[in-house]
């Protein structure tokens, strides 16, 4: 049995990996989980140079899920590529570095700097809901998207994925979009926009306002967006959006993601990346799966 | 006068006096081996009494008790599946002989997951991970005239911290609400208690400041925990009288253990880790020297 999987050209060692900004570079969950047992790890948001990120309250809890205001807080990419990448690279896992910028100059100055570093693929956040510039700007237009996928990419020497925002009309237009741009994989989904009052308090609970839900409430959201990404592009889907559990990311996987994140869940079990590898290890047993890519969209 | 409301409104749970572990995990290493040595962990709730109105005391059975230290807090998970994040609660006593921590916290609210702590049972199943942060520096206050200082559900961190101290002179000064002063008897075991309530009923009326004022109390290290705007009057104090302060600052978090980045506070200087001017509250803190931190 395989639990190896290959996203555009990369070998994983199994189909797990993170959501950006729910692991930092990982260095704060290696005293909780074993990182050569990840297939790979994707760190939090870096720009091109160190963001301060919003005020707080940054979080809050929502029914069976959170919401998120950090606003992209970053060291920026010289740090970044001293400290986090010479950590990440001692363990046996790819390394899918997360970009994010306020303009396409600043993606593509982060992109190109990443171009001699040994990391394995980059992930284009242009989802973030919780900046004001950037981010989401290049993710709820889909000609924005092609074009930013595009200027990316001739700088990119690593694949690269286009992280979609579910805050669209059409997820499988925006999968198409970035397609075209050049993009080698779509990740999706990115939090949903949301917002919180404190009725006590009579004001925001988000010092921003507003902020991305994650966790598992918006699952059914992310299979569903997950399998219409999937049914439009050829290039592979990493699904996410409130992966709690390997069966949360075996639907993922039988609607059709070649590789999964598990994000929000790590805020409150530390070891869940671990328990989904094994728990999709088992599965492909008692259901006689021999690759994982057996089971990539087998739910039509 | 410096003056602040304990009011039920404000965020008075200890939400972010979360923490880092002592032992940093970004320490160099040659391989990437395996080294995991923390766990979420599933602990036993030993016994539970109610203090005062809707602040309550829990003694855990847990492995936390092993190296926890005062200033510290532990990450309390309810059973309820819909309520997911951790609260993040100081350690309010250390019976490490028996594996016990003691937590003294205030429910929030109905439907709240401290209501649910509040309704658990000796015996019952209590997952935790901790213990997180860094605690007070208790032995830098050797030889010193130090205070104590509490406020509203900052006031329990005090306790275990006032247990451990040697210093010559410890000044416990501890601010309430009104006449239900918690855990009054066993800072009576432990120190001068100092007490001042926002009605007056018991000690100085007013907030803590006041009542340092009131008794001429003087100190040489200040060791404070309380909602931020006692904090910030204390600060300000400490940084006029040229007075070594340490604040356990608090922040709604999400994991704990500093990769979230939600409980942030602003530093005087570039941090090293976030390279911007914010430090993690869970991670870095909750216990900041006062000219660290801007608040």
């Amino acid at each position: 049995m395989d639990m190896r999987v290959n996203i555009a050209g990369v070998e994983w060692n199994n189909p797990v990996t993170v959501a950006s900004g729910t692991f930092g570079s990982g260095a704060e969950f290696a005293d909780f989980v074993d990182l050569n047992r990840l297939g790979a790890v994707t760190t939090k948001g870096v720009a091109n140079i160190p963001w301060q990120g919003n005020p707080t309250p940054r979080v809050a809890e929502t029914y069976s899920g959170m919401m998120n205001a950090v606003g992209l807080q970053n060291p920026g990419i010289d740090l970044f590529c001293e400290r986090d990448i010479p950590f990440l690279r001692k363990y046996d896992t790819k390394i899918i570095v997360n970009v994010c910028g306020k303009s396409t100059e600043d993606y593509c100055e982060v992109v190109e700097r990443l171009a001699d570093e040994d990391v394995d693929m980059l992930e284009i956040n242009i989802s973030c809901p919780n900046v004001k510039e950037g981010g989401i700007a290049f993710g709820q237009n889909p000609r924005a998207a092609e074009d930013i996928t595009k200027a990316v990419k001739k700088y990119a020497k690593q694949p690269v994925i286009m992280k979609l925002s579910p805050n669209v009309t059409s997820i499988a237009e925006m999968a198409r979009a970035v397609e075209a741009g050049g993009a080698d994989a779509v990740s999706l989904i990115n939090t949903l926009t949301g917002m919180k009052i404190d009725i006590n308090r009579k004001t925001f609970v988000l010092a921003n306002k507003t902020g991305g839900v994650s966790g598992p409430a918006i699952h059914p959201i992310a299979v569903r967006m997950v399998y219409e990404a999937a049914n439009a592009v050829n290039v592979p889907v990493i699904g996410m959006g409130g992966i709690a559990s390997a069966e949360d990311a075996i639907e993922m996987i039988l609607a059709g993601a070649s590789a999964v994140s598990v994000g929000t869940a790590n805020f409150y079990n530390p070891a869940v990346t671990m328990e989904v590898a094994d728990g999709i290890e088992s599965y492909m047993k008692r259901n006689g799966f021999e690759s994982v890519s057996d089971m990539v969209g087998l739910v039509r | 006068m410096a003056r602040w409301k304990t009011d039920k409104n404000m965020k008075n749970q200890r939400t972010g006096d979360e923490g880092g572990c002592p032992a940093s995990p970004v320490e160099k290493q040659e391989t990437g081996e395996n080294r995991m040595t923390k766990q979420k962990e599933q602990a036993v709730v030993a016994s539970q009494e109610q203090l005062a109105d809707g602040i309550f005391s829990m003694w855990i059975q847990t492995e936390a008790a092993e190296t926890a230290v005062p200033g510290q807090f532990i990450s309390m998970y309810t059973n309820d599946g819909s309520k997911l994040l951790p609260r993040p609660i100081s350690i309010c006593e250390i019976d490490r002989e028996n594996g016990r921590l003691r937590v003294v916290y205030r429910v929030t609210g109905q439907n709240t997951g401290t209501e649910m702590f509040s309704k658990m049972k000796a015996g019952d199943v209590i997952p935790l991970i901790g213990p997180l942060g860094n605690g007070f520096p208790v032995e830098k206050a050797a030889g010193k005239k130090a205070f104590l200082m509490g406020g509203g559900i900052g006031v329990p961190p005090i306790l275990e911290l006032a247990r451990q101290m040697q210093c010559e002179k410890k000044q416990i000064v501890v601010g309430y609400r009104d006449a239900q002063t918690f855990l009054k008897k066993e800072f009576e075991e432990n120190g001068e208690v100092y007490i001042s309530t926002e009605d007056g009923s018991v000690g100085t009326k007013g907030n803590v400041m006041d009542a340092i004022r009131e008794n001429a109390l003087e100190a040489d290290i200040i060791y404070a925990c309380g909602p931020t705007p006692m904090l910030r009057a204390i600060k300000q104090f400490a940084e006029k009288n040229n007075i070594v302060c340490y604040l356990s600052l608090e922040e709604r978090m999400a994991c704990g253990i500093g990769a979230c980045l939600a409980c942030v506070c602003k530093s005087k200087e570039k941090d090293h880790h976030s390279n911007v001017n914010n430090k993690r509250i869970c991670k870095d803190g909750p216990v900041f020297l006062s000219t660290e931190v801007e608040i």
